[in-house]
């Protein structure tokens, strides 16, 4: 197994099977633990920018009146904070666990187009220099909300172009990863293991990068008309030239329902793996958790209507949006029951992969609640634009997304490192992150419910004491995220070795448990035979 | 095991390579000057780098990639990723133009209409729109565009766009021959049918130009002529530098065939740009059906 | 749970998230403020709408609430139960169920029915504007809403911008605490007036970008989008007279937090008054500060000579 001859020395002048030395080894790299490496510690760098921004917001709304910001730079902290997240933070927090773990886990050398699998991550550096540009460009940042409405968006100074190239580039990012995804596993598992036999982590990025390439172009197309309009005299969102801005709403939408699926399915194939392994039993009924999968990515196409519904659309529109919508809870629940079922009658032991894993499935199905709840048209008029749809999209993407990820680092990281990490520390940092991202999210409901807007700076005097209270509990998740940090940069620097399988006597399943930690640079050389 | 081969039998992972990061700067080069251009900070020319270096990364990379395959150093695995992902990046290119259709049929059948104070909207044409009837083609209820009366005319269907339609389906079938031969190891006629697709694709481009120009000075039909001016041009432009590239891409592949690449077994680099053509040309036949025709 | 409109503080408190919200909330429960939100809950408000939608709104809540009941406590049984340091063998034969599977795809599918059926027949009701006794045409500007009254009330007509006092406190720095101001933020110069126990029909547009007028109260609320027209109709309980608060609901800019909906509900002899009042006042163009005839004139038919107001961008790259 440990074979150390790489194929591509076969015919390279320069021979030597380790990383390059340097600087190059990042810049020119084409090996698939790197270029994870890289996209790892740059959704980290952009998680706390993002937060950072979050921080800002939690700030200015700990009290009624203005206290920090002036209006303008509150919009343009939200709208940022969210562009941030969602392409700086975990998008590429996803690609990076792909890129280290899928050739792991199909028993493939690499991943299939190494090359374009480091021009993918090396375009994101520079597209976020050019999205936190904008802070810096006369008339500032972009303050149109991350959904750039026009004609709202159309209204951005210098930073409204700087905005959609940056948004460009982070398209051909994501859809030249998508591609090496996809290519990866339908060309590169070793023998023996075909496609039901593949981990689900694998397969949920597989219809993930699917969606990605289906819709990142749309988005492209979405924002290359905004830029039309604005410099070119077009009028796809300007009625008085026959358009309708509710167009550009439904082509975002296209895109920006499909884009919550690509950011929570891949957290699915990671719970997947992480609960049987510390419920020592396998998953419960995998297959219908593949097919659950794939029909949540179908729906995603035909309910993107539904963040829409006050706007203004046809009746029979209204309904059929409402059911599709609401169908989606079905195979998503299907999803939390086979995981239930999989600690049912298990024998579970509570590393820390399995707490955040375990927070991820009780808070997720909360924010899907709260979908719900947001799908029935006539509730929707109440709760749209408001703290509720707030609370129930971070319920979605914090201990839903971002609780994931973090539980496959703690999960896999050994297997990088070579080192386990400090358990009690990381233990802290899941129950100081858990409690605190309810204190900090749960009371926005109530905010919501109560009638307070969204993207408002300042707010009317009987929304102060939720809004204390979601400001402490956001400060408290932010500071427990630098423990994250801390676990992370110890573990890396040293630390009591890891076997091969890592999480003794739970007998984890799948390739990567079979190859030593740390993981040779050179995963699968020669083929491992699936049996 | 894979040592003294001259046709690999393991699958090619590169060492290092430096096109990634220099692509990555190329793309925020190009980038930064649009941004400069339309800001207004620097005038067009500060395009010109990026293009340039453009130029070079495709270039340098292709480069790079044809002399590993004359080398030898893919074997089918490669080859097979090639194409896996030459295909999927057309279909990316599909959902793009997706896009635009959609906002052409969004505009036709939902957004005109409505302004017309059809269905529900009925109160949109009572309080705002008085004296427009919501019919197709249109520059909008303010009829926006470069004529004072805010006239305009459509490009007739029968004409250079019918002609340019045979003009890229002839071309589909003329590579299509190409292929064939190349399969078949007739160099001479491969040669011969490559250089009329591309010639074909040029022309084709060519009366696209010539037509733009008429709707501009003669027909008061621009980008800014209302919804019909920006769909129409938005979808033909972008076909027409995807039919432009294409016309490029064939030409080079030309070259290759000039200097013996290519065997009727391996030909990766001729059927990708021949898939890429008939995505170019598929395009077109919706646009000229929903675009110029109906 | 039946579509009715009980006081939601005195729900049976059952269930985790029943709980976290019916005891964290308890101290705000007597906070009233811009509507009758008792703080963490929707208003019933006082339309026929507002108070089905809470039902709805109830109804699903403690659906979901049972569902987490359900699956939690499955959730929380194993985690105590199965436990490897309790000595918890695993039973690795347990692969899957096709029976339990199909079943608990199915009860998800009839639970989610019971909540379409009464949500689409609310949606066939809101959607019918027909009938309605009065008309007001509603425009939108960065930062203001300006009504025109159509019908009976044809030609009165006035802009209605964030109160002075508010204004002052909510600058950045202005020293002022805002708890000392009244209804800070939602209180503004000249409110909507509409009579009770009548269907009132808005008529929405904007003037720059998409704004969206709502009042929780009323259940109502739409998006005004420049160069199309929404409808959107409520009728407020007889009885149920006095001045109800909302907000803009969709981003619009720097002062969208600043652009509050105050509508003062009279009865429809009060209104009467009130209308006269205002056709007098419009009529000898001395108007009063409350009611400024501004922009009363029927708007343009085209773009083109519409003179967009200074704060408006309509349509910015054509001109
Ligand atoms: C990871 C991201 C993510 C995920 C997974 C979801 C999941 C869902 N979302 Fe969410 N959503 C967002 C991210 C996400 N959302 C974001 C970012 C926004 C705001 C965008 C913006 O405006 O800025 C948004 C907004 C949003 C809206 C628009 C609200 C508005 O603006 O007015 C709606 C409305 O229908 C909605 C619905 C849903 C539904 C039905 C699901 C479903 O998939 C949930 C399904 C899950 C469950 C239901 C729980 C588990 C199921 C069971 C236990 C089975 C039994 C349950 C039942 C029978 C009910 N979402
Ligand atoms: C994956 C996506 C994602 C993630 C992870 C988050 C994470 C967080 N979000 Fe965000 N958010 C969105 C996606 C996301 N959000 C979206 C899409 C919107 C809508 C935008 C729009 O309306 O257009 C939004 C909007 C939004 C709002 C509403 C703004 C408004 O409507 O005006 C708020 C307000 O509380 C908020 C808060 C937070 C907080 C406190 C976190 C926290 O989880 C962040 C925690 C992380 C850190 C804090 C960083 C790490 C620590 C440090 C930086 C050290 C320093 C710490 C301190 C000084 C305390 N978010
Ligand atoms: Cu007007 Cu928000
Ligand atoms: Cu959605």
């Amino acid at each position: 197994m440990a074979n150390t001859e790489t194929s591509d020395t076969a015919h390279h002048d320069e021979h030597h099977d380790g990383p390059a030395t340097g600087i190059k080894r990042w810049l020119f790299a084409t090996n698939h633990k790197d270029i994870g490496t890289m996209y790892l510690v740059f959704s980290l760098i952009m998680f706390f920018v993002g937060g950072a921004m979050a921080m800002v917001i939690r700030a200015e709304l700990f009290q009624p009146g203005l206290q920090l910001v002036q209006p303008e730079f509150f919009n343009q902290m939200t709208t940022n904070h969210a562009l941030v997240m969602i392409f700086g933070a975990v998008m590429p927090a996803f690609v990076g666990l792909a890129n280290w773990m899928i050739p792991l886990q199909i028993g493939a050398p690499d991943m299939a187009l190494p090359r374009m699998n480091n021009f993918s991550f090396w375009i994101l550096p520079f597209a976020f220099t050019l999205l936190l540009g904008t802070f810096f460009v006369p008339g500032g940042a972009g303050a149109g909300g991350w959904t750039l409405y026009p004609p709202l968006s159309l209204q951005g100074g210098d930073s409204f172009p700087m905005m959609i190239f940056a948004i460009h580039m982070m398209g051909v990012s994501s859809i030249m990863g998508a591609i090496n995804v996809i290519v990866t596993i339908m060309n590169m598992r070793a023998p023996g293991m075909n496609l039901l036999k593949m981990p689900l982590f694998c397969w949920s990025w597989l219809i993930t990068a699917y969606l990605l390439i289906a819709v990142m172009p749309v988005l492209a197309g979405a924002v290359t008309m905004l830029l039309t309009d604005h410099f070119f005299k077009t009028s796809f969102f300007n009625a008085a030239g026959g358009g309708d801005p509710v167009m550009f709403e439904h082509i975002f939408w296209f895109f920006g329902h499909p884009e919550v699926y690509i950011m929570i399915l891949p957290a699915f194939g990671i719970v997947s793996e992480i609960l049987p392994t510390f419920s020592r039993k396998p998953l419960f009924g995998a297959t219908s958790m593949i097919y659950a999968i794939a029909s949540i990515a179908f729906l995603s196409f035909i309910v993107w209507g539904h963040h829409m519904f006050v706007d203004g659309m046809p009746l029979a529109a209204q309904v059929f949006y409402m059911m599709s919508t609401m169908l989606i809870a079905v195979p998503t629940g299907v999803k939390i029951f086979n995981w239930t079922a999989t600690m049912w009658r298990g024998s579970l032991t509570f590393e820390p992969p399995m707490l955040f894993a375990l927070s991820f499935l009780f808070l997720f199905t909360i924010g899907g609640f709260s979908g719900v709840m947001l799908a029935l048209v006539p509730v929707d008029f109440q709760y749209n634009q408001t703290y509720f749809v707030v609370a129930h999209f971070h319920y979605v993407l914090v201990p839903g997304a971002v609780f994931a990820i973090m539980g496959a680092v703690y999960y896999w990281l050994p297997k990088w490192t070579g080192h386990m990490y400090d358990m009690r520390l990381a233990k802290a940092h899941f129950w100081l992150s858990t409690i605190f991202v309810n204190v900090l999210f749960f009371p926005q409901h109530f905010l919501g419910l109560a009638g307070m807007p969204r993207r408002i700076p300042d707010y009317a005097v009987q929304f102060t004491d939720w809004n204390m209270v979601s400001s402490i509990g956001g400060f408290g998740f932010g500071l427990s995220q630098i423990l994250f940090v801390v676990v992370i940069i110890q573990c890396a620097r040293g630390g009591k070795k890891a076997t091969a399988e890592v999480w003794e006597g739970t007998h984890p399943t799948g390739l990567e448990w079979t190859l030593p930690s740390p993981a040779p640079y050179h995963s699968f050389t020669t083929a491992p035979d699936v049996k | 095991m894979a040592q003294a081969h001259a046709e690999a039998d393991t699958y090619y992972v590169p060492h290092s390579s430096p096109w990634p990061i220099y692509g990555s700067v190329t793309l925020f080069t190009l980038m930064s000057g649009a941004v400069a251009t339309l800001d207004n900070w620097l005038p067009a020319w500060s395009l010109i780098p990026g293009f340039l270096m453009l130029v070079m990364l495709f270039i340098l990379w292709f480069h790079t990639v044809i002399g590993e395959n004359q080398k030898g150093m893919y074997n089918m695995a490669v080859d097979r990723s090639f194409r896996m992902g030459m295909m999927w990046f057309i279909f990316s290119e599909v959902m793009f133009f997706a896009a635009f259709f959609g906002a052409l049929f969004y505009a036709r059948n939902l957004s005109v209409p409505w302004l017309g104070g059809s269905g529900v909207k009925i109160f949109t044409r009572l309080l705002l729109w008085n004296n427009f009837d919501g019919s197709w083609p249109t520059n909008g209820p303010a009829a926006l565009g470069p004529r004072a009366n805010g006239s305009f005319e459509t490009v007739p269907a029968l004409g250079l766009p019918a002609v340019n339609t045979a003009i890229l389906l002839s071309s589909s079938i003329t590579i299509t021959i190409a292929h064939h031969a190349l399969i078949a190891g007739h160099r001479l006629q491969l040669k011969f049918f490559l250089a009329l697709t591309f010639l074909l694709g040029f022309t084709f481009v060519y009366f696209q130009a010539m037509e733009y120009h008429e709707a501009y000075t003669e027909l008061g039909l621009q980008l800014g002529t209302g919804i019909y001016g920006s769909t129409f041009f938005m979808l033909t432009g972008f076909h027409g530098m995807h039919v432009t590239l294409g016309a490029i891409m064939l030409t080079v592949i030309w070259f290759r065939v000039m200097k013996g690449h290519f065997s009727p077994e391996r030909h990766f680099g001729f059927e990708a740009v021949a898939w890429y053509w008939h995505f170019v040309d598929v395009v077109w036949l919706g646009l000229f059906i929903f675009v110029y025709w109906l | 749970m039946s579509v009715t409109s009980d006081d939601s503080t005195s729900w049976p408190l059952k269930g985790i998230w029943a709980r976290a919200l019916g005891m964290t909330a308890f101290g705000l429960a007597t906070k009233a403020g811009a509507n009758t939100s008792n703080g963490y809950n929707l208003p019933v408000g006082v339309t026929e709408l507002s108070r089905e939608m809470y039902g709805l709104h109830m109804e699903v809540f403690w659906i979901c609430v049972g569902i987490a009941v359900v699956v939690f406590g499955a959730m929380i049984y194993s985690l105590v139960k199965f436990r490897h340091s309790k000595g918890a063998v695993p039973d690795t034969t347990m692969l899957h169920s096709t029976q339990v599977e199909i079943i608990w795809t199915l009860i998800p599918v009839i639970i989610l029915v019971v909540m379409a059926i009464p949500a689409a027949k609310i949606i066939l009701q809101m959607e019918d504007t027909r009938n309605s006794a009065l008309s007001i045409r509603v425009t939108a500007y960065q930062w203001k809403w300006q009504y025109q009254y159509m019908d009976e009330a044809e030609g009165v007509g006035f802009f209605s911008t964030l109160a002075r006092d508010s204004n002052f406190a909510r600058q950045l720095h202005s020293g002022i605490d805002p708890k000392t101001v009244p209804n800070y933020l939602l209180d503004v110069d000249n409110p909507m007036v509409i009579p009770s126990g009548t269907k009132v029909r808005l008529l929405l547009t904007s003037q720059d970008v998409i704004h969206a007028w709502w009042v929780p109260d009323f259940g109502a609320k739409r998006s005004a989008i420049p160069g199309f027209v929404n409808e959107l109709w409520f009728t407020v309980d007889p009885g149920k007279e006095g001045v109800y608060r909302g907000q803009c609901a969709a981003l619009c800019g720097r002062d969208h937090g600043f652009m509050p909906v105050v509508v003062d509900v009279r009865t429809p002899q009060d209104f009467k008054k009130w209308i006269e009042a205002q056709k007098a006042a419009v009529k000898q163009a001395a108007a009063p500060a409350n009611a400024a005839p501004a922009n009363a004139a029927p708007p343009n038919d085209s773009a083109r000579d519409a003179a967009p107001p200074p704060a408006a961008q309509v349509m910015p790259n054509h001109y």
